[in-house]
């Protein structure tokens, strides 16, 4: 589904990617980790449109993107959730996700008719909300939700634009130990449905989760394998000091 | 706060939000319409009370309010900070008064004259400007005004810095805009019909992605919309709002001229379509009303005020504006209309 | 009619022009660019400049303390508007800015309508200044080389604080990562400040020094504002680079185009043209060239996060 080959990036001097390379099968879910500075969220910038590589190509289901502006790579099945809510603060969880479908439906010239009593708007909303379980605030104002339930909604908007790929920046930002285990019982689910890709520094949720991880040092790939090979790498214990490192350790216990 | 009309399905969910929402749009719509209501007795009050100048009066405050109208969809909806829309009133203006001094006095002509040279300006001017993001923005729609306001003094032929007066007046066939009170009736059923076309296109597919695209553009476009076309398309919508209120304007003062191109006139639509309440569907039209009686009264009204003070006042009515427009940005931010409505939720 | 010496004349008040434009923009840059401030009160700034400095000279008939008058008033209104106003109007949206400042306009022109009356107050040059100099055979006036000089002066200080000092590191600091810099303990108030009183001091000499030359009424700030407003959008907001060469370039373009346009439309379309649209095509070629910068380069010359 995903293939990434060469990928640089260079701010300045400074390398933030470096010759990456990434595969991601269609209904793979792929955890990427590592320590902070790796450069993970300009990895996902670059997979969603927002950065442009200097080198590399980045191919998606038999297209290459690279080129791609994000709107056009989401239309391509390509959908990312934000690391900070990114959400609409003015609408309710509804009106929010009924755009996340309606960015899909094609043009949205139409000037008359009231979004609400569209139907082929709200069911897919409703339903996306219901996955997630926030169908108890479908019209709670955002900017009136918890943490917690912005979270969820980011997620919520992400899948109703039926996506091929799921880019997941950090998704249990912030979240309490409740809260997550919540989104990774979610996560579970929509495994077989969707290719992911998972950007998490919560340990558990990720060796729960992925069916393969990719250790991102300084940008530079330096593991791609099953979890349980990741856990007991040297060079990745090494990579990782202090709580991550014991983290891992038991993790592995 | 956002505005949904009146019929939204019923969702299993808590409805009790629902309805508080239904309940505030039901009521800004019933504002809308007793407002046209209220409006439309004016011309009876006048002759009643004998001062007909109250017609005229309120045909300018309404035909701004048209203008306030078109520049909230960009400003308020869109969270587009035009600084140049006066120009769109100076097409108006001078499409038609040029028409009307070569002889056309057909309004459909006009009309359609207007509304396309102002297509084709708003695109590029609309074009050029929706590449630059934030203050650049705001920038570069005021640099164009000034650029088609130069222009338009340098036409010698059609006045220059003074302009030129017009004799005749716009001809519908049914009507023609000679009479004060056709005049402001048209211009009402005008603000009427607008006024029903946004309240629903806010709360369709395209109004949705505008006010999207005002609240968190980032996403939009992460979403999947292309989010320039969108803004683009409100941005000549508006521009072309303030086109019809020029051609009323042109037909309220027979008088063409550059000044309604200035820059301090964008300056007062913005402050009119704040004052009233931005991102409201009425906010417009009271600012607007607000701004031009302010502007009458405080220029003219006998205050009955001790010493000089009265004169005073005549005088330097445009600082005290000033100083109400300062108030409202300071401190006022939802505006008159908007502070009517005590929104638990925070702007966005 | 094209002689050297007119061409000559015409480069040197383009430039005398754009170096005081530039005065003007370099504190316009950096509030917009920095603090991200839509501030419309330049203009009334450099009204203030002019107005003290007209009133100063009609007291004392000396035009150097009127300048410094001008100077420190025009910095003490800047202080005051920053304290007041500008400071709850930092983390608020643009429009807010717009409005409170479009306002600011409004009570600024009206105060100077109070004080001192609607009429044109007059500056006079000093004494030796008056009176012109030989530059390549051509009798340029002396004032308006002391303009261009200073200018220059000031742009070269502007070049050096902004560079290589620990103030002009912060200011740049400051544009690209405000949250940073105050986290590194600076006082961003502070910073705000500064900046801020800098660009009305600037604004306020540009106004004295352009009295002698230019009618001080009240509005007279809103023109050379929008001309401002153009320099920085052109050369890059941000950036101080971006408005020393767009005020160049625009202050040129302005000059020369006003004198020689009408003479190239005369000579190329023929009297009747020249006359109807001459002048028109001077005063719009400013933001016509604004216009064709942006479309290669919406950011402006100079633009992204430099100082």
């Amino acid at each position: 589904m995903l293939k990434v080959r060469g990928l640089c990036k260079r701010f300045g001097g400074l390398t933030v990617t470096d010759q990456l390379n990434l595969d991601v099968g269609a209904k793979e879910l792929h955890a990427i980790i590592g320590p902070n500075g790796a450069g993970k969220t300009t990895l996902i910038n670059q997979l969603s449109g927002e950065l442009f590589p200097d080198e590399g190509s980045i191919e998606f289901d038999g297209c290459y993107v690279t080129g791609m502006r994000p709107d056009q790579r989401a239309l391509a099945g390509l959908a990312r959730s934000f690391q900070i809510s990114s959400v609409f603060p003015v609408f309710s969880a509804l009106q929010n996700v009924m755009l996340a479908v309606q960015a899909q439906q094609g043009h949205s010239f139409g000037s008359w008719r009231s979004v609400l009593s569209d139907t082929r708007l709200t069911a897919p909303a409703y339903q996306a909300l219901e996955e997630v379980g926030l169908a108890q605030q479908a019209h709670t104002p955002v900017n009136e939700m918890a943490h917690g339930a912005r979270r969820q909604l980011e997620l919520a908007m992400s899948l109703a634009t039926g996506p091929k790929l799921l880019l997941l920046d950090e998704p249990m930002a912030g979240m309490s130990q409740y809260e997550s285990d919540q989104v990774t019982e979610l996560l579970l689910k929509l495994k077989s449905r969707y290719a992911i890709v998972l950007v998490e520094h919560d340990m558990n949720a990720v060796f729960a989760l992925a069916d393969r991880v990719t250790v991102l040092v300084y940008g530079r790939s330096i593991i791609c394998a099953e979890p349980d090979v990741v856990r007991r790498d040297s060079a990745v214990q090494a990579a990782y000091l202090g709580d991550e490192k014991d983290r891992i350790g038991e993790v592995a216990q | 706060m956002h505005e949904i009309v009146n019929n939204s399905p019923r969702w299993p969910a808590t409805n009790a939000n629902a309805s508080r929402l239904e309940h505030l749009s039901a009521s800004v719509n019933w504002t809308a319409a007793i407002l046209i209501l209220v409006l439309a007795l004016v011309p009876m009050a006048a002759s009643a009370i004998g001062e007909l100048y109250y017609v005229t009066l309120m045909t300018r405050a309404l035909i701004f309010a048209l203008a306030a109208v078109g520049l909230n969809l960009v400003l308020g909806y869109g969270g587009l900070v035009s600084f140049g829309h006066s120009v769109y009133l100076g097409i108006g203006v001078y499409t038609v008064g040029i028409m009307m001094d070569h002889g056309i006095t057909n309004a459909w002509l006009q009309l359609a004259a207007a509304l396309l040279i102002g297509t084709i300006v708003a695109g590029v001017i609309g074009a050029l400007s929706l590449r630059v993001k934030g203050v650049g923005f705001i920038m570069i729609t005021l640099a164009f005004a000034q650029l088609l306001y130069f222009f338009c003094v340098g036409l010698r032929d059609y006045g220059g810095d003074d302009g030129f007066s017009l004799n005749g007046y716009s001809d519908f066939g049914l009507f023609q805009l000679g009479d004060n009170n056709t005049l402001y009736y048209a211009v009402l059923a005008v603000l009427a019909f607008t006024l029903l076309w946004v309240s629903r296109l806010i709360s369709a597919r395209f109004g949705m992605v505008i006010q999207g695209c005002k609240s968190n553009e980032r996403r939009m476009v992460a979403l999947g919309f292309p989010v320039f076309r969108y803004q683009w398309a409100a941005y000549v919508l508006s521009a072309l709002i303030c086109v019809v209120a020029g051609f009323f304007i042109v037909n309220l003062t027979r008088y063409v001229s550059p000044a309604y191109m200035q820059w301090t006139v964008s300056g007062e639509l913005i402050v009119m379509v704040v004052v009233g309440g931005i991102a409201t569907i009425v906010g417009p039209v009271i600012g607007a009303i607000a701004i031009v009686l302010f502007e009458e009264f405080a220029s003219h009204a006998a205050f009955g005020l001790p010493g000089n003070a009265d004169a005073f006042i005549h005088e330097h009515w445009l600082g005290a504006l000033g100083v109400v427009i300062l108030i409202v940005a300071l401190c006022l931010k939802q505006g008159l209309y908007g502070s009517l409505f005590k929104r638990s939720a925070r702007r966005a | 009619m094209l002689t050297w010496n007119v061409l000559l004349m015409q480069v040197l008040n383009g430039l005398q022009w754009g170096l005081l434009l530039f005065l003007l923009s370099a504190g316009l840059t950096l509030v917009f660019g920095i603090m991200n401030f839509v501030n419309l009160t330049h203009g009334s700034l450099y009204m203030m400049g002019g107005y003290f400095g007209a009133y100063a000279y009609g007291q004392t008939h000396s035009f150097w303390l009127a300048c410094m008058v001008a100077v420190v008033g025009a910095a003490i209104v800047g202080v005051l508007l920053d304290r007041l106003v500008a400071a709850s109007l930092y983390s608020r949206d643009h429009l807010d800015q717009v409005l409170a400042t479009f306002g600011l306009i409004l009570i600024f022109n009206e105060l100077v309508r109070i004080v001192w009356g609607g009429n044109t107050s007059v500056v006079n040059p000093p004494e030796m200044l008056t009176g012109s100099v030989e530059i390549f055979g051509l009798r340029y006036p002396l004032y308006r080389l002391m303009i261009i000089v200073v200018g220059l002066l000031v742009s070269g200080l502007l070049y050096f604080i902004i560079h290589r000092t620990r103030i002009g590191m912060l200011i740049r600091a400051g544009a690209t990562n405000t949250k940073m810099v105050s986290a590194l303990g600076v006082n961003i108030k502070r910073l705000n400040l500064i900046v801020f009183a800098a660009g009305a001091l600037l604004a306020g000499l540009a106004g004295v020094l352009n009295a002698p030359i230019s009618a001080i009424q009240p509005g007279m700030g809103e023109p050379i504002l929008i001309l401002a407003l153009v320099v920085i959008v052109t050369g890059g907001i941000g950036s101080i680079k971006g408005a020393f060469y767009g005020a160049l370039l625009i202050g040129m373009a302005d000059m020369v185009g006003r004198a020689f346009l009408p003479i190239a439309m005369t000579e190329f379309f023929g009297r009747a043209a020249a006359q109807l649209t001459g002048p028109a095509i001077a005063s719009m070629g400013i933001y016509l060239l604004m216009a064709i910068v942006l479309i290669a380069r919406p950011q402006g010359l100079f633009g992204g996060r430099h100082a």
